[in-house]
């Protein structure tokens, strides 16, 4: 059989790149990750990896676990739909634990114009101001309490 | 008010279990959580946004994001008579601390778009991710796990609604999880929270009490760039047709 | 506002993420595929005139091919999990299957091709070698000197079949690369099914050129004669080649001006401010009209040797310049408009960084100092063997 014979170098190289093929196969099977496949062409642990991100905001249910006064001034008033924390910022390790971290004195100066501007871009139906025109440097919070702004609706603070 | 967790934990058992549970960011801890069982979006209520930046200033809070990249942002629309094809659009570091005040326009008008990632259902760009970095959960959340990403940015050149970018120090493709770590455990993503107008509203396609159903139902709902027919699962209430 | 920003972009996409490293990537596959393609016209299409090029073009074809997935990996943010490309390929990825296809053109096809051409040859200098130069002679001999009139019929007639399978692997490992582009449907400048044709035949004429350049310039060099009627041969494909792929490029262009949808107006301003100078003049005008011109004056009229020369080589360049525009234009074009259609970023090309000038210059010669270590290990001309074999391979 020399067609075999005189071939030979050729499944040399076959048998080369069979090895290579395998060790390829081989070191595969080492590096995919376990839960690579479960849901998907990916890796499963990914998905809890990214759950387990920690919260910053603690969401206003559970503000209002403990501030349950706020929550009744708040409840019939305008700002009624206003979570906590879009003013008061992300409390999540005040909610853990109160003493740890307290929230910062908000400025209404900065606050209630960040909404309250008068723009034209702003949608007509929602209340809005030009702030120099309306209390000429007077501070929002003399007349309308963040909580429950309408005038006379709301104690101070 | 001064009250200690163990106090809370006396005065309302369930509620602080349930927080307990969203720390410890463990997946065991929110064991009612099924993927199965859920398919998430959002809602985009163009006429109800004011443009105040709290969502990109709430995303950035609850995610780390590096300065000049946005997984969130606003954008402030001029769209001058009937030229629709050339609105002049505009957003200032994201829309982060919100924007210029402007007078009125008597031939155009003004308005504001919050964009998203939009989850999209057949999203191009898990379409091709050459190694599987990045996928739609079974819950329906475009996701990218950050250990095993390349960093190629083919995702980011496939992406119609420029939603994704490298980020700078990690140098693997960042993108809006829907705040995954959130829902996960009942809560409603970091930019909802935060929305002081309810313009945005996280939305569960798969639980028929959703109020969103509902909402579709009854009004003019559109998606970006519907012509990618990719799916797009952030749906825009009172969207203007130059948006895109 | 941003610096290089003009009108609107989404804020993301203020950044850009292809650099110049992967406006390298399709220019050097695509010098493989053409440097391929022209020699496989002398062994498919037998086109004896081409014979002095062939073993030149593979080796040329292999040298590039070899340093290709480099700018790629230079370009990743991280370059240690790029196995993963390999281990666990999304199967809808063209980027992934583009791994594929580039290790079974690497493989399968140039490597083996190449070996069994040189066979002959690495037997020969595996005994009349010394030293380092032996050693290496002898591992890629993988243990067999068989020689035989028989076993080289058998080397003729299989390198052969894969030098025909090797055709399409060029048109799909360069196709791919247009595809890896033009499936993009989120970007109107990429996406396009002509994409990877245009790919194809632009590569074609790159290689071919590459090729044509390389060999005058070696003779000149080895200060042997240039074989007149192989450059003539190689010049008039050229030409041909050139033809197909700038009536192809203009059937893009007339059919986006005429269409004129959505994406047209922003594209068309970028053509006409950012893109002007790389895209009408080096593109069009210096790298594609002017060579072409130059080649159809060498078809018509008959010039003097010296002359032919003269102007083969200021074509070749010239080509070479056109292509590599064309890579940039695409690859760094489709990112300087806003998917949103309402404005313009700028590229910055760094100077000395991973992503740099000097690294993609770096890039650019490093093939040509491995062509030149693979000229010295398998020259590509007999009479350079020591041992002195016939040229010619056996006929059956």
């Amino acid at each position: 059989m020399s067609v075999f014979k005189d071939s030979g170098h050729l499944f040399r190289l076959a048998a080369l790149y069979a090895a290579g093929t395998l060790t390829f196969l081989g070191i595969r099977g080492l590096f995919v990750p376990h839960s690579f496949g479960q849901y998907g062409h990916y890796r499963g642990a990914a998905i809890t990896e990214i759950a387990a991100h920690p919260v910053h905001f603690a969401g206003h249910q559970t503000c209002e676990t403990c501030h349950t006064d706020v929550q009744q001034i708040k409840k019939s008033g305008m700002h009624a739909q206003v979570n906590c924390e879009a003013c008061h910022g992300p409390l999540a390790k005040h909610a853990d634990d109160p003493a740890s971290a307290q929230p910062a004195k908000l400025d209404t100066a900065v606050l209630c114009v960040r909404c309250h501007a008068a723009s034209a871009a702003r949608p007509k139906n929602f209340p809005q101001v030009a702030a120099v025109d309306h209390s000429n440097g007077v501070p929002c919070e003399t007349c309308h309490q963040p909580h429950s702004p309408a005038i006379g609706t709301g104690g101070v603070k | 008010m001064n009250i200690t967790r163990r106090q809370m934990l006396i005065l309302l058992p369930a509620a602080a279990v349930a927080w307990e549970s969203v720390l410890a960011g463990t997946p065991e801890s929110s064991p009612n959580y099924k993927m199965t069982e859920h398919w998430w979006s959002m809602l985009i209520d163009i006429s109800k946004c004011i443009g105040c930046g709290n969502c990109v200033r709430a995303c950035q809070a609850e995610n780390d994001i590096p300065d000049g990249f946005f997984r969130t942002w606003v954008e402030r629309y001029h769209v001058t008579d009937w030229n629709l094809e050339n609105p002049e659009v505009i957003s200032p570091d994201g829309g982060k601390e919100g924007f210029p005040s402007v007078t009125e326009d008597q031939n155009g008008k003004y308005f504001f778009v919050p964009k998203l990632c939009n989850h999209c259902a057949d999203s191009p760009c898990t379409q091709v991710c050459p190694v599987g970095a990045t996928f739609i959960s079974p819950d329906g959340v475009v996701l990218v796990d950050q250990k095993y990403c390349l960093g190629c940015a083919y995702c980011v050149q496939a992406c119609p609604y420029g939603c994704r970018y490298i980020h700078p120090q990690k140098k693997v493709a960042d993108k809006c999880t829907l705040c995954y770590h959130r829902i996960t455990k009942g809560l409603t993503t970091a930019c909802c929270e935060a929305c002081p107008t309810g313009a945005r509203q996280l939305a569960d396609l798969k639980n028929p009490k959703d109020p969103i159903h509902e909402f579709l139902r009854t009004h003019n709902v559109q998606i970006l760039k519907p012509q990618m027919a990719t799916g797009a699962k952030v749906f825009y209430n009172d969207l203007d047709g130059s948006v895109r | 506002m941003m610096t290089g920003v003009e009108g609107y972009m989404y804020p993301n996409e203020i950044t850009l993420y292809w650099s110049v490293l992967i406006v390298l990537y399709p220019y050097i596959t695509g010098l493989v595929a053409g440097a391929f393609i022209l020699a496989s016209l002398e062994r498919v299409f037998r086109v004896d005139a081409v014979k002095p090029t062939y073993r030149l073009a593979l080796l040329t074809a292999l040298a590039f091919l070899v340093v290709a997935p480099l700018p790629l990996q230079l370009h990743l943010g991280h370059p240690e999990r790029s196995y993963e490309m390999y281990f666990t390929p999304h199967r809808t990825s063209a980027m992934a299957m583009f791994g594929f296809v580039y290790l079974w053109y690497l493989m399968a096809v140039l490597t083996v091709e190449i070996w069994l051409d040189y066979r002959r040859d690495i037997v020969v200098m595996s005994q009349s070698s010394t030293g380092l130069k032996r050693w290496i002679y002898r591992v890629l001999t993988l243990g067999s000197s068989n020689i035989s009139e028989r076993a080289l019929a058998i080397d003729e007639r299989v390198g052969w079949l894969i030098t025909l399978v090797g055709i399409p692997s060029a048109f799909l490992l360069h196709g791919y690369v247009g595809f890896i582009f033009g499936s993009i449907k989120a970007n109107p400048w990429w996406s396009s099914p002509l994409m990877p044709v245009v790919f194809i035949f632009s590569a074609m004429v790159s290689g071919i050129a590459a090729v044509m350049l390389l060999y005058m310039l070696i003779m000149r060099l080895r200060r042997e004669k240039i074989d007149m009627l192989c450059v003539d041969t190689i010049a008039r494909y050229l030409f041909y080649m050139f033809i197909i792929d700038f009536s192809l490029e203009m059937l893009d262009l007339i059919h986006r001006i005429y269409e004129a949808d959505e994406s047209f107006r922003t594209l068309n301003f970028m053509v006409h401010t950012k893109l002007y100078f790389s895209q009408i003049v080096l593109q069009i005008f210096v790298g594609t009209l002017t060579p072409i011109l130059l080649l159809a004056l060498t078809q018509v009229l008959k010039f003097p040797e010296i002359v032919r020369k003269r102007m083969y080589s200021v074509a070749g360049c010239l080509t070479l310049i056109g292509i590599f525009a064309m890579r940039w234009n695409v690859v760094i074009g489709g990112q300087l408009f806003s998917k949103s259609f309402l404005g313009y970023t700028t590229y910055k090309m760094a100077l000395a960084t991973r992503e740099g000038l000097l690294m993609s210059i770096a890039l650019t010669l490093l093939p040509l100092f491995i062509l030149w270590v693979l000229v010295k290990l398998l020259p590509p001309w007999p009479e350079r063997v020591q041992g002195a074999f016939p040229a010619e391979t056996p006929t059956q």
